[in-house]
């Protein structure tokens, strides 16, 4: 509860976390179906029609409504997105901490495959990914989750490096603490603060690989809708019809925005030096 | 030393690393070879035509073998011949390459001359309501992708002043220089400006940081004024960050901008990659990606040589 | 009456956006001549930096207002200008120019990316108009004021490239550039060695001899200002307590707060203060035995060279340490004093050595009697973890199960250590400094050891929390007949808990023996040194020599065993190494 007071007394959180609370609804709704009309419901009469009272963001090339689409293609971004950074910062914080924990072969091991991983521009080494597992949604995820994790590992590297040195660290071992006690009371509780805030930036990131991946083709494949698809399909039909660019571009953006913010609200709240400290 | 050496030696591991998991990736995608690079018309081949195709690709051989051929013809410069185009991969990838370094240099350019210059400013005038403003446009431009933007610019142009930007055939530097501007501009905006607002963001916190330190205050002591202590002291420190970011970025362009190219119909690496990808082209993917990552690791390894310039602790080794 | 070269009254100093209820300075006057040297006395918090940046308004710049007051400052044209209203040009004029100012951190008020000559000539550049080689040559002039040798070479250093003694001097070099009038040197020598700190005042007391310049001098150490110091302010939570000559405030206080700062704190006495209440029995079983301790940290070449050999932090070290008695490691920085005592708590290893105590568990190398408290208190406790979990962590570790009479046990010591019964419920942030140390007494205490390892345990402290934490210790020790092995380089500290000290120097012991033998009377030239570098509120205006001696270094080539010690004693157990 402090916590999320903490957050919403924060400028740039309280606008970031408004938006990511407003998405989840939308995401949750969008998942279940709760759409103002059936995403793959064809209205023939209606093909391209404006906004309107009955489509608020006005309906497509087959006369499906834009709202309900956009609804169910932010819960399928939502879930991959979620599903593809759980993945990987529970590999990456595995990989991350046992790497400063051990140091040595290991270390250099999983450092320098990651340094392999991380030579590959991200939405390069996805399509690779997605060419040898074929495309769809579960390759989104474990492409993004791929991606991904080399950030993960190196973000909890150098944090669990610097808190091994630490006091505590060296007061557990003249106890005998034991090493799993170490690692997860010690190390783990004080990574808390910077996972999280990668956690909300990498959602931000993954989001965009994802509708990247979807405008190309390779994402989420038709009939579903995913926001790449939709911003796919607008791109011939910009002129006639811009509110089937403005509304997922729009879309997107304000999705990113909010994770972006969020994520700089948690980095500040989290770092003493940005505290207010007396001179 | 010790640090560029150490760079200069995980730089030749990296890359053995980089060309194992291409090839052993490549050579996951299912299907076999022979299918994917004809298609149906694999399926006219009798037995003996598909093994003598094998054979002439080299890869009715071990693994190890075929990766070891390939290796060695890298070393050589010949990274195999494109099924698609029917032309070494090499000289395909030197055809593409020019167009993606000339929009990967205009980004920067574009991210340095603006993001640079805001960032400053914004670290100098903290909470005042310019600082805000640039924060909210770098937060917008960090938070709006590439393809979203170029397409919202294309919208634009055309909603706006009815011009529709050239699609036709892509005009190369050295043939018409302003015709290729013309054409390289709006994508070069699309790139820079989330370039421009990584640059801002990191040099405005940077600054601030810089500005906080010790040191800063020693100058101040001694009478320096606000805009000395900005240019001699806070900026060779902030630079720093920004380098890596840049840098970083940079490299990643190199590796072709897949989504942008594809908006703007320009036929850069990032569109080879895809296409090669998607037609099975085993020989340019492989030798797309050792390329691109290879140019990565080129960049990062210049990073680090700026790294050594600006920083002496970096260049003597830290508490010699 | 010739007027003041400064003058302050009435000063108020506020920061962030209510600056009145966030003030810091509340209403402190006081008048410099040239020539005097001010020393403001007080611990953190009680606004002496706060005062210090207010003269040359740095102030500004970390979000302090001047709320009220004026500072005159009498120019060197001979015209007065009032520094609190003064206009930022004006202020860069007098910056550098007329007022110089040092810092605590050498380390850090350098800029790490300059070299250190471009850093001087900097001064030169700003208020003289010196550009190039004319700017080079007065760099290299004013390194060579600052006894800095082959100045003309070390200009193109860069900070961490020298030493924190050798940047103190660069920074004196920087700030005495433009023979400025007045120079506030803000706690200058906290961040160094006792023998640096000699030096560094010795320094300033000579170039304050050839200039003729007012010095204000900033500090937590009232023994410190004894030898340098004209008038001594005392401060106290923004207020100036109580202000005047030298010898009047040190032999004649009359606030309670100076009162308490020159009886309560430990000053170093030359033995005088060392502890008698305890004296070693015949054949009484030792608590601690170390023979031959022996720790080296490789040192890794480059990929082209072979390594060069290896550090030899700690080498031979042996002493004994008997049940309820104190033994203190002292030492400089570098000495080896805390790889000893990591090495005694298996945090480092070493390459030979054998230290035994009567619990040692053979599998884990530990024993729950050996415990140890470290310096920074607010780094040896989890921040994620409440009280109640720490203080268990090393009953979990010992493989006791955390029953009722655990949880007695914790607020038994929480009692004992003078923190409120409440504590178990918090987070190490509620607490302040010298609570956390007692936290980590307590947690040290919850297996019942024989024997501390308090590795600089005070010296992070406010000095009069210092006090408090030293007798809590004595009495712990009394109570528990504990052991400490207390290892520090605070010779006031010392004097104040040891029965014994040990003088390490280089990897080395030089010195072994009774606290008051071994303070009064030292024997090796490096105790000498040390000794004779430690301020004390009894030499008054003393002179120290300036000695530019390092500390040799500690990288031999592989392979080398030093030679075997010879060593001589001196009465009861006082012993030192007999020098080549």
């Amino acid at each position: 509860m402090a916590f999320l007071r903490a957050i919403f007394s924060h400028p740039s959180g309280r606008i970031g976390g408004t938006i990511v609370l407003v998405y989840l609804v939308i995401a949750l709704l969008g998942v279940f179906g709760v759409t103002p009309h059936n995403p793959l419901q064809q209205f023939r009469i209606d093909r391209l029609h404006g906004p309107s009272m009955k489509y608020l963001m006005g309906t497509d090339l087959f006369g499906r409504d834009v709202a309900s689409r956009l609804m169910t293609a932010i819960g399928q971004s939502f879930l991959v997105a979620f599903a593809s950074v759980a993945i990987a910062s529970i590999f990456g914080t595995i990989l991350g901490l046992t790497a400063a924990w051990f140091g040595r072969l290991w270390d250099g091991l999983v450092m320098r495959i990651m340094d392999v991983l991380l030579a590959f521009p991200a939405i390069l080494l996805a399509l690779l990914i997605i060419a040898i597992a074929g495309p769809g949604s579960f390759t989104s995820i474990a492409a993004i989750a791929i991606v991904y994790t080399p950030i993960f590992t190196r973000v909890v590297r150098g944090p669990a490096l610097s808190i091994k040195g630490r006091e505590f660290v060296d007061a557990a071992r003249t106890f005998g603490s034991s090493r799993r006690y170490i690692l997860t009371r010690h190390l783990l509780l004080n990574l808390v603060a910077p996972l999280t805030v990668q956690v909300t930036l990498a959602l931000a990131w993954s989001l965009l690989t994802e509708a990247g991946l979807s405008f190309l083709g390779l994402g989420t494949q038709p009939p579903a809708a995913s926001l790449g698809l939709m911003l796919a399909d607008s791109r011939n039909m910009m002129e006639t019809a811009p509110w089937l660019l403005i509304f997922p571009a729009v879309a997107i953006m304000i999705s990113i925005l909010g994770f972006n913010l969020l994520g700089d609200a948690l980095r500040d709240i989290f770092d003493p030096k940005t505290r207010s400290r007396p001179a | 030393m010790t640090y560029l050496a150490k760079r200069l030696l995980t730089f030749p591991l990296v890359m053995l690393g980089v060309s194992i998991l291409v090839f052993v990736a490549i050579r996951m995608v299912p299907g076999d070879a022979i299918t994917a690079m004809l298609g149906t018309e694999a399926g006219l081949l009798t037995p003996a035509q598909r093994q003598a195709l094998a054979a002439y690709f080299g890869i009715d051989q071990p693994i190890l073998v075929q990766y070891g051929h390939w290796l060695l013809g890298v070393f050589k410069g010949d990274l195999g011949i494109s099924v698609i185009h029917g032309k070494p991969v090499l000289g395909i990838i030197l055809e593409r390459f020019p167009l993606t370094l000339e929009l990967a240099l205009l980004s920067m350019m574009i991210a340095i001359l603006v993001g640079l210059p805001a960032g400053i400013f914004a670290a100098t005038r903290t909470e005042k309501l310019s600082d805000l403003g640039v924060r909210i446009i770098a937060m917008i431009g960090q938070s709006t992708p590439n393809f979203v933007t170029g397409l919202l610019l294309i919208y634009a142009l055309s909603a706006g002043f009815g011009i529709l930007p050239t699609m036709g055939e892509f005009t190369p530097l050295t043939v018409d220089p302003l015709k290729n501007l013309g054409q390289m501009i709006l994508p070069a905006i699309t790139l820079g400006f989330a370039f421009a607002a990584s640059v801002a963001r990191i040099s405005r916190s940077a600054m601030l940081d810089v500005l906080s330190e010790d040191y800063v205050r020693t100058a101040r002591s001694r009478g320096a004024p606000k805009r000395w202590v900005i240019w001699r002291h806070a900026l060779p420190n902030a630079l720093i960050p920004v380098v890596t970011i840049s840098g970083v970025e940079f490299g990643y362009l190199l590796g072709g901008a897949v989504l942008v190219e594809q908006i703007f119909a320009l036929p850069g690496l990032g569109r080879l990659v895809l296409e090669a990808i998607l037609q099975r082209d085993y020989a340019l993917v492989q030798g797309c990606v050792l390329f691109i990552a290879f140019n990565f690791m080129v960049v990062n390894l210049l990073v680090d040589l700026a790294y050594v310039a600006l920083d002496p602790r970096i260049r003597l080794g830290e508490g010699s | 009456m010739i007027s003041p070269l400064l003058s302050v009254s009435n000063l108020h100093v506020g920061f962030g956006r209510d600056l009145v209820k966030t003030e810091i300075v509340k209403g402190v006057s006081f008048d410099l001549s040239a020539g005097e040297t001010l020393a403001i006395v007080g611990e953190s918090g009680s606004g002496k930096s706060v005062t210090a940046l207010s003269i040359n308004r740095l102030v500004d710049f970390g979000g302090g207002r001047i709320t009220a007051g004026s500072i005159m400052l009498s120019r060197a044209d001979g015209t007065t200008v009032d520094i609190a209203t003064a206009k930022e040009p004006v202020l860069e004029k007098i910056r550098g120019g007329e007022i110089g100012m040092i810092f605590q951190e050498p380390m850090t008020s350098l800029n790490p990316v300059l070299s250190i000559g471009r850093q001087i000539a900097e001064s030169f550049r700003l208020h003289r108009g010196l550009t190039g080689r004319q700017a080079e040559a007065a760099a290299k002039d004013a390194l060579d004021r600052v006894r800095i040798p082959d100045a003309a070479r070390r200009l193109k250093y860069t900070p961490n490239q020298l030493s924190g003694g050798m940047l103190q001097r660069v920074m004196i070099a920087s700030a005495l550039a433009c023979n400025p009038r007045l120079l506030i040197a803000d706690e200058p020598t906290t961040a160094l060695d006792v023998t640096v700190q000699a030096q560094i005042m010795a320094l300033l007391a000579e170039l304050k001899r050839e200039t003729g310049m007012g010095m204000i001098f900033i500090t937590h150490d009232i023994g410190l200002v004894a030898g340098s110091a004209d008038k001594v302010m005392v401060m106290q939570a923004g207020e100036a307590v109580e202000q005047g000559p030298l010898d009047d405030i040190l032999d004649r206080p009359q606030h309670a707060y100076t009162k308490h700062l020159l009886s309560a704190v430990p000053h170093f006495q030359s033995g005088r203060a060392a502890r008698a209440d305890f004296a070693r029995q015949q054949k009484q079983m030792a608590a601690l035995k170390v023979e031959g301790l022996t720790v080296r940290f490789p040192v890794s070449g480059s990929i082209f060279s072979r390594s060069p050999g290896s550090v030899h932090a700690v080498e031979n070290i042996g002493f004994d340490l008997m049940p309820g008695e104190t033994l203190a490691i002292v030492g400089e920085s570098g000495s080896g004093k805390s790889t000893t005592a990591r090495a005694i708590l298996g945090l480092v290893k070493p390459i030979r050595g054998d230290f035994s105590t009567p619990g040692t568990n053979a599998a884990t190398r530990t024993d729950p009697g050996v415990q140890m408290v470290f310096q920074n208190p607010y780094a040896s406790l989890n921040p994620r973890l409440r009280i109640d979990s720490i203080l268990a962590e090393p009953v979990i570790a010992a493989g006791e199960p955390v029953t009722a009479k655990t949880r007695e046990r914790m607020a038994m010591l929480l009692k004992r250590v003078g923190l409120p019964e409440d504590s178990l419920e918090r987070y190490p942030h509620q607490f302040s400094g010298g609570q956390r140390q007692r936290l980590c007494i307590a947690r040290a205490l919850m297996l019942n050891p024989k024997i501390l390892v308090l590795d600089e345990a005070v010296s992070a402290l406010d000095v009069s929390v210092q006090a408090r934490v030293l007798e809590l210790l004595i009495d712990l020790q009394k109570e528990y007949g504990l052991a400490y092995l207390f290892v520090s380089h605070d010779m006031a500290v010392v004097e104040r808990i040891a029965h014994r000290i040990a003088v390490v120097y280089a990897g080395q012991i030089v010195e072994i023996g009774d606290a008051a033998s071994v303070l009064s009377n030292p024997q090796h030239s490096y105790t000498k040194r040390l000794i004779s570098a430690v301020p004390t509120i009894d030499r008054r205006q003393q002179h120290f020599e300036i000695d530019t001696r390092q500390i040799p270094s500690l990288v031999r080539p592989a392979g080398y065993e030093p030679p075997q010690a010879d060593w001589r004693g001196f009465g009861g157990d006082h012993r030192a190494r007999v020098e080549a």
